[in-house]
């Protein structure tokens, strides 16, 4: 009932938005979403179940370097380091061959320091693997990238070797 | 017969641990490291029949004083004045008692009670001032925070804070709270409970609304929530993420971080989520905007100078072109909140891989560090601007804790179980 509540509110709060007048905001207000947005955890990246595609079995084939998803940073950095360029590239032009096929991209940082910089961080983030993906020929509407900031760490605890496993963009195929 | 014996107060016993840890469970626990060199000697005399009350006022009072760093509580061990004819000053001087706080309770009905209380000048052989509250017999702890506030107004001359609520997220297993409590820590109470995360409480400068990021869609969207009523609505909710809400002044606007328009960046929106309005414009990362109190500037944490750093900006210009650095001591200057004077702000700032609560004046751009803790996030002025709440952390468990202004004075807040996070806390209630 709550869950129910709130989607109408937000929807109800989108009709409003986009009776702006500000011009540069009309996109933004378009893109409110109504219902649970985009889907943030692999559990809702699910796809309509049937009719998976073939490509799934190339990207899950442990010899093959799409099967690496992670792509990890140093402290306060978005930088992509160079030993994680070809694993960008090449899920780029997997996006490029598969037009079909689409990713999210998250976005996570280590627990150090302010939490709402953070999500800022884990957005940066994501979006640099995004800008060099769109770069090596996927396109714009194949990619989502969002951040999980610091809420949702992978390794627990404190220390470099837990901080550095958290800093990271994963790679997320919708329907996988 | 002797097993049965056994058995029942073990029993009793494990009732009894039982007991107390949800007794812990319920509060936030105090404890004080150091303190100011020069602090006022107060007595507490227990008021006359508070022990026929459900909860004694005077401990409340006692506990609040000296949370302050201010005051020096004295045993009034063996002395029980209630009424100013009883007084021998002459005790309360060999003491060396500075203040003397006497008083007593006066059941009305089985619901209400009317406490008299009056704040003594040993010295001068006076009372400095009083006060008779009634009260429902449910209000005891209210009415003692006032009392508190009373007397620290008398002796100190700023604005008591201890009738102030305070807002923080607490996640115990899977679970994210966004709570309120009693400034003590007490009577906390959940607005709301998710599986997923909360982040960033905000007050409303009346104190009525909280403005929060909530998780639960699986995206960052902004919630205003009602107290009284539990009342909710989204007012940021647009493609990309929603977060770092800040009420204006006048609690007429929010400022909030979005990333729909690529970056993450500060807009203004109306608190019925209309009149949405870009309000910095950077390439990189602008967020965690923080009004002045005069509602003119905002500080903002921004990473547009290559390591993340407070800048302020006006809010009447539409472009930060003109937004002003102002912290430039270290790499890592993050988490700015105005004092409510508008002078200074509070802000958490990196180095040798600590993150500790600091205060920058903003006139001469002074910097003092007050904690030297490892984690410290979140810091929050007090209305008086006189404590700051932070939350830091200890075994790995998130905490609340207080610094003085000066840093000369620190306490932890801390629940036993879970991780407490995102602090803040609440302004002045009205009748202030």
């Amino acid at each position: 009932m709550r869950k129910l509540l709130g989607v109408s509110l937000i929807v109800l709060l989108s009709a409003c938005a986009s009776q702006t007048t500000q011009p540069e905001v009309d996109d933004l207000a378009a893109g409110s979403e109504g219902s649970g947005g985009g889907g943030m955890s692999s559990s809702d990246l699910g796809g309509s179940g049937s009719g998976r595609p073939g490509y799934f079995s190339q990207l899950n084939d442990p010899n093959s370097i799409l099967s690496q998803r992670s792509v990890y940073y140093d402290f306060d950095s978005y930088t992509v380091k160079s030993e994680y360029r070809e694993l960008v590239s090449a899920h780029a032009r997997f996006l490029r061959d598969n037009a079909s096929a689409s990713v999210i991209l998250q976005g996570n940082t280590d627990d150090r320091g302010s939490r709402e910089y953070n999500l800022a961080l884990g957005q940066r983030r994501a979006d640099s693997v995004k800008n060099m993906m769109t770069l090596a020929g996927a396109r714009d509407a194949q990619i989502e990238s969002v951040s999980l900031g610091e809420e949702k760490p992978r390794a627990m605890g404190q220390g470099e070797s837990a901080w550095s496993q958290n800093r990271r963009t994963d790679i997320l195929y919708r329907g996988e | 017969m002797s097993i049965y014996w056994f058995k029942s107060i073990r029993s009793a016993w494990i009732l009894f641990l039982c007991l107390i840890s949800m007794y812990s469970h319920a509060q936030l626990n105090i404890e004080i490291f150091g303190g100011g060199a020069s602090r006022i000697p107060i007595a507490i005399v227990p008021f006359a029949d508070e022990n026929k009350l459900q909860q004694s006022i005077t401990p409340i009072i006692g506990a609040d004083l000296q949370r302050t760093g201010l005051f020096k509580l004295v045993d009034p061990a063996g002395l029980s004045p209630h009424a100013p004819a009883e007084v021998v000053y002459a005790d309360w001087v060999n003491r060396g008692v500075n203040a003397l706080v006497i008083g007593r309770v006066v059941a009305l009905s089985s619901e209400q009670v009317e406490i008299q209380f009056r704040l003594m000048d040993v010295a001068k052989k006076s009372q400095l001032t009083g006060l008779a509250i009634t009260v429902p017999t449910t209000q005891l702890r209210a009415a003692a925070h006032r009392i508190a506030d009373v007397i620290y107004e008398a002796l100190t001359g700023d604005v008591g804070v201890f009738s102030t609520r305070i807002a923080y997220v607490l996640k115990r297993g899977s679970k994210y709270a966004l709570q309120v409590a009693d400034s003590d820590g007490y009577n906390a109470q959940s607005i709301i409970e998710y599986t997923e995360p909360i982040i960033s409480p905000a007050w409303s400068p009346d104190g009525g609304q909280l403005a929060y990021v909530s998780f639960e869609n699986k995206k960052p969207i902004v919630y205003v929530q009602t107290l009284a009523t539990r009342e909710r609505r989204a007012v940021a909710s647009f493609k990309g993420s929603n977060s770092a809400p800040a009420w204006s002044p006048d609690g007429k606007r929010l400022a909030v971080v979005l990333t729909g328009q690529g970056g993450s960046q500060i807009f203004l929106v109306n608190a019925d989520g209309s009149g949405l309005q870009r309000l910095s414009k950077s390439s990189g990362i602008d967020t965690e905007p923080s009004f002045s109190p005069d509602g003119r500037y905002i500080l903002f944490t921004s990473d547009r100078g290559g390591s993340p750093q407070i800048y302020r900006m006006p809010v009447t210009g539409s472009e930060s072109a003109n937004a002003e650095r102002l912290t430039f001591e270290g790499s890592y200057n993050v988490s700015p909140d105005y004092s409510r004077d508008g002078k200074s702000f509070t802000f958490i700032h990196r180095s040798n891989g600590q993150f500790n609560v600091a205060v920058q004046e903003i006139g001469s751009r002074q910097v003092q560090i007050l904690t030297n803790s490892k984690f410290d996030e979140s810091p929050s002025f007090a209305p008086n601007g006189k404590m700051i709440l932070y939350a830091t952390e200890i075994n790995g468990h998130g905490i609340l804790s207080a610094v003085s202004r000066d840093g000369q004075t620190r306490q932890h807040l801390s629940v036993q179980t879970g991780d407490i996070r995102e602090p803040a806390w609440g302004p002045l209630p009205k009748w202030k």
